[in-house]
């Protein structure tokens, strides 16, 4: 019965892990794998599907989580652009920064950013959960669809530009909002999801101190009044 | 004494830009349709072929054999796409199409031992049940992508743009956005989609190599990667799909359709697909890839000579959109029900239009059921008869294609060569690089 | 498209080691672009009055010694001549148009690739790695480095459509990305008299900056009106004889990644180019903010 199984990127490739985590985790009996030296390389444990628990001791590139489905992945450095892409359930934890487009079109699950998310954060989400701990970059919940994008520092400008129906909650201030965004009182519904989604996150801070934003849904049909933001 | 009407109609200002310019000030909005260009074009009708003669000797129709098998995605992948045909049904959505339509589309590929490929709203049950080699598309809008329909996946189409709006985004107007269309796409129902116009997770072709090695992470190399997208600024594209990873590059020329989109678009953006795939060869032939990687050519093929005009040019198989919805009964002026033909075109006249005209798709209430997901309407196109009459175009389209090829001397469709072909026009000679017929002359290539 | 790398030398000993850091983070962005390469580096330790010159010739078994001779009884001057291959560095104190002026006459083939007290340019088609190892990038010294792997776009792959573009003197650029108006741009600047080698966007962008320089404008001020007049989508990182400069336009979607340490500053496209670097966990790693100017000192 494997306890932990080790791979190291030095010495084997970002195919070899995924290869593991995709075919072999069921035979080897592994719920834990460790990812040694991952200096920053591209698509690491994308498409995972199995309740297994990925650390990755290290910088993460590109994609790291990449279509994730049920797996607990967890990043002890910083990771690069669109981290847990298109995920769909199971959680990715970044404990340092995140780079552009993190969570971009995530379905589900959670995503918990422990540090500084950048630009794009939550791009055409649909349906994921995501926890940032310090501030988000510009255009972030870009054409947002579903889900929560809990912020607790505070958010670049033209946020949440497009929305449709996910709902960003900020801690600090909110550089500009982005097209039919708007503000929104917090209901005590609000304040008991943002405080659900800190719990799960392991982030303390007082739900009642955030802002609610979400679609003003002026741009949901075809109109005249528009203008142009189309 | 009445005044005779003396009417003398302007060229720039004709009846219908005078009703585009009255519908902008009624409205303030611009007008959205489907289908693809409808202005006049140099196209493959301009071209014609140069078969059998005294010194060259022709093939025996039926007897002696003309290999049509096509093999696709054979420079990375462990399993290349294998055709019986050249000839591909092109991306649409479930949502701009009904899913009987889509089961159609499955069935009649699934017996001509083809391809169809899913669209903007992701991968229907129907599709993957019939369809026998499926290409699933991954799309800026995102809508409905997962993993699991992913491995399921017989090849991968990463979609920058397409023909009929290249540098725009889908488009899926409320009418068409149905229960079952609106959790697919995770979208309020009865709203306008408006999808996005870039990916949400990479911008540029050096990015873009990273994110076709994570979908091949995603599926164990197994499946080929395509690169699709509108012709535009051809050349650089295809070099730069290949330099990206691409194992197919799939190019979309202007005429290609769409089932709703802004109509600027449609008739002001892109290049016709006769430049567009002499352009994509001479990219692949500069990189040296020729049969490495392969091209897949669309926008307006209609008919076999198209597809054998594309395969001489260079292309190694078409991809069909309209021609594909027409088969099935777009702009026919009857629907089938119990075998019986049903009379289609009061319902036409209802959307101020008549069977041969129609460009409605956006509107979801299409006469014969197919680009709809109204639950009344879309029972007009059953599957099978769909499928029927699917499969019944794709063999006219075959014999026609291998008729072409034998009478030029060809055993195997693909041994098609530029020089088979002459030009009728000064424009098509210039854009396809082929001689004008009777002369030796090719426009900016041989002087003048 | 492109990768871009740069390294700004904190510490004498990282000094001497230059091009030992910056070789691996070039190799990593080879991945981004492998039809052609690029290298600044700038160094101290020619005269005051002397200015580097730095040659491309496309005959890799050029006679670098005769060019050389021939210049010093041209010029009358001292002129000394490294050179490796396809590349060579003349040293001089006479003066560079008078020079530049020589050369073209003497070979209209030879490129001029920059001039100035500090900066040394290689350039090449073909792989990254291979150009690195001919033109012996690991052995570099300096106090700071940029270089650039492409993956050509729009314009043809030749030497001269290489980054980095140099203007004037002690300056050069280098771009990731891809401008949406270099035509129209051009066109105004050669109406203004700014000669152009190539149709490439990214020398557009290096004329527009030498042009406000030219009339005056420090590199900031001429980033600020860059920014409005540039449209598309760039990381733009340049280099001067003092400094290390970097900017992204107002969407910012083509990546850029930097590592402030005490003992240097780092630039790349992807963090994977970085990861070597000596103590890179202690670094500050961030992601430059759009439409801001960031310098930093030698």
């Amino acid at each position: 019965m494997a306890g932990v199984v080790t791979f190291d990127l030095a010495k084997q490739a970002v195919r070899d892990l995924n290869q593991f985590l995709h075919h072999d985790l069921s035979r080897n009996g592994a719920m834990e794998v460790r990812v040694l030296n991952p200096n920053g390389r591209h698509s690491i444990a994308v498409g995972v599907d199995a309740p297994v628990q990925v650390e990755v001791m290290g910088e993460a590139g590109y994609y790291l989580g990449g279509m994730n489905k049920q797996a607990r992945i967890i990043v002890h450095g910083n990771a690069g652009w669109s981290v847990a892409e298109n995920i769909m359930s199971g959680t990715v934890r970044v404990k340092g920064c995140a780079s552009e487009c993190a969570a971009a079109s995530g379905h589900g699950g959670l995503v918990v950013i422990e540090g500084d998310a950048s630009s794009r954060c939550g791009i055409s989400m649909k349906g994921v959960d995501i926890v940032v701990g310090g501030d988000v970059g510009h255009m972030s919940a870009f054409m947002a669809q579903a889900g929560r994008l809990v912020v607790c520092g505070n958010a670049g400008a033209a946020l949440g530009d497009s929305v449709y129906e996910a709902v960003v909650y900020v801690r600090g201030s909110i550089h500009s909002l982005g097209a039919d965004a708007r503000r929104e009182e917090m209901t005590d519904k609000d304040c008991a999801t943002v405080a659900e989604l800190l719990k799960k996150a392991g982030i303390a801070a007082d739900p009642k101190a955030f802002k609610r934003i979400a679609s003003g849904k002026t741009l949901y049909h075809w109109n005249v009044e528009a203008n142009q933001e189309y | 004494m009445d005044r005779p009407l003396r009417l003398e109609e302007s060229h720039s200002f004709n009846a219908r830009v005078i009703a585009w310019i009255q519908h902008a000030a009624e409205n303030g909005l611009y007008e959205i349709r489907g289908l693809g260009a409808k202005r006049a074009l140099p196209s493959f009708d301009d071209l014609v072929f140069l078969t059998a003669s005294l010194s060259r000797y022709p093939l025996e129709g039926y007897r002696e054999k003309c290999e049509t098998k096509t093999v696709l995605g054979t420079r990375f992948a462990k399993k290349p796409i294998e055709l019986k045909i050249p000839i591909t049904i092109a991306g649409m959505s479930f949502g701009a199409l009904s899913a009987n339509v889509k089961e159609a589309l499955g069935r009649a590929a699934s017996e001509m031992g083809t391809s169809t490929t899913t669209g903007d709203g992701g991968m229907t049950q129907e599709e993957r049940r019939s369809s026998k080699t499926l290409v699933y598309q991954c799309l800026p809008s995102r809508y409905g992508f997962n993993p699991d329909d992913l491995r399921k996946a017989d090849a991968i189409e990463v979609v920058v743009g397409q023909g009929a709006k290249p540098g725009g985004g889908g488009m899926l107007l409320g009418q068409k956005i149905s229960a079952r269309v609106a959790k697919m796409r995770t979208l309020p129902e009865g709203i306008d989609q408006r999808s996005a116009c870039r990916h949400p997770d990479w911008v540029g072709p050096d990015d873009l190599a990273i994110k076709i090695n994570e979908l091949r992470e995603l599926t164990d190399w197994q499946v080929p990667i395509y690169v699709k997208f509108g012709a535009t600024r051809v050349r650089d594209d295809v070099k730069l799909a290949v330099k990206a990873g691409a194992d197919v590059v799939v190019v979309d020329g202007m005429q290609g359709g769409t089932a709703a989109t802004q109509e600027v678009f449609i008739e002001h953006a892109g290049i016709p697909t006769l430049p567009a795939v002499r352009l994509a060869v001479e990219a692949l032939e500069e990189m040296d890839v020729i049969g490495k990687v392969q091209l897949i050519v669309s926008g307006g093929i209609r008919t076999g000579a198209d597809v054998a005009k594309a395969l001489a040019l260079g292309a190694d198989a078409v991809s069909i959109g309209q021609g594909v919805l027409i088969a099935m009964g777009c702009n026919a002026n009857y629907w089938v029900r119990d075998g019986e033909k049903v009379d289609a075109v009061p319902d036409y006249h209802k959307l101020g239009v008549a069977p041969g005209y129609c460009h409605h798709c956006h509107t979801g209430k299409c006469p014969v059921g197919i680009t709809t997901q109204d639950p009344v309407l879309e029972q007009r196109l059953q599957p099978e008869e769909g499928a029927r009459r699917l499969r019944n175009y794709l063999k006219t389209l075959t014999m026609e294609l291998t008729t072409l090829a034998r009478a030029c001397g060809k055993s195997d469709v693909h041994h098609f060569e530029k020089e088979d072909l002459v030009a009728l026009t000064v424009e098509a000679a210039a854009m396809a690089k082929v001689p004008l017929a009777g002369t030796d002359w090719i426009p900016g290539d041989t002087g003048g | 498209m492109c990768g871009i790398v740069g390294l700004l030398a904190r510490k004498e000993d990282l000094r001497e080691r230059l091009g030992e850091w910056v070789l691996p983070m070039l190799a990593c962005m080879a991945d981004r672009g492998t039809d052609s390469a690029g290298l600044a580096v700038f160094s101290d330790g020619i005269d005051a009055q002397a200015r580097r010159i730095s040659l491309y010739s496309p005959d890799r078994k050029y006679d670098w010694e005769a060019l050389a001779k021939a210049l010093r009884e041209a010029v009358r001057t001292d002129v000394a001549l490294r050179a490796v291959e396809n590349h060579a560095a003349l040293v001089t104190a006479a003066a560079p148009a008078a020079v530049a002026e020589w050369l073209e006459k003497r070979d209209p083939s030879l490129r001029v690739l920059s001039v100035g007290r500090s900066i040394e340019v290689y350039k090449d088609v073909g792989h990254p790695n291979e150009t690195a190892s001919r033109y012996g990038f690991a052995r570099l010294k300096g106090t700071h480095a940029v270089a650039h792997t492409r993956m050509a776009t729009e314009s043809a792959v030749t030497p001269a459509h290489s980054h980095p573009y140099t203007a004037g003197e002690d300056f050069c650029l280098i771009h990731n990305g891809s401008l949406s108006n270099p035509h129209s741009l051009r066109r105004k600047l050669q109406k203004r008299g700014v000669r152009f080698e190539t149709d490439n966007d990214t020398e557009t962008a290096c004329r527009f900056l030498e042009w406000r320089m030219r009339e005056g404008a420090t590199l900031e001020a001429a980033l600020q009106e860059g920014l409005r007049m540039l449209d598309g989508f760039y990381t733009l990182l340049m280099a001067t004889r003092d400094r290390l400069v970097l900017v992204r336009d107002a969407f910012a979607c083509k990546p850029a990644v930097v590592a402030e340490h005490p003992a240097y500053v780092a630039v790349a496209s992807e963090y994977r180019s970085l990861a070597h670097l000596p103590d890179v966990k202690s670094a500050k790693v961030f992601e430059p903010q759009p439409e801001e100017i960031y310098a930093w000192r030698v």
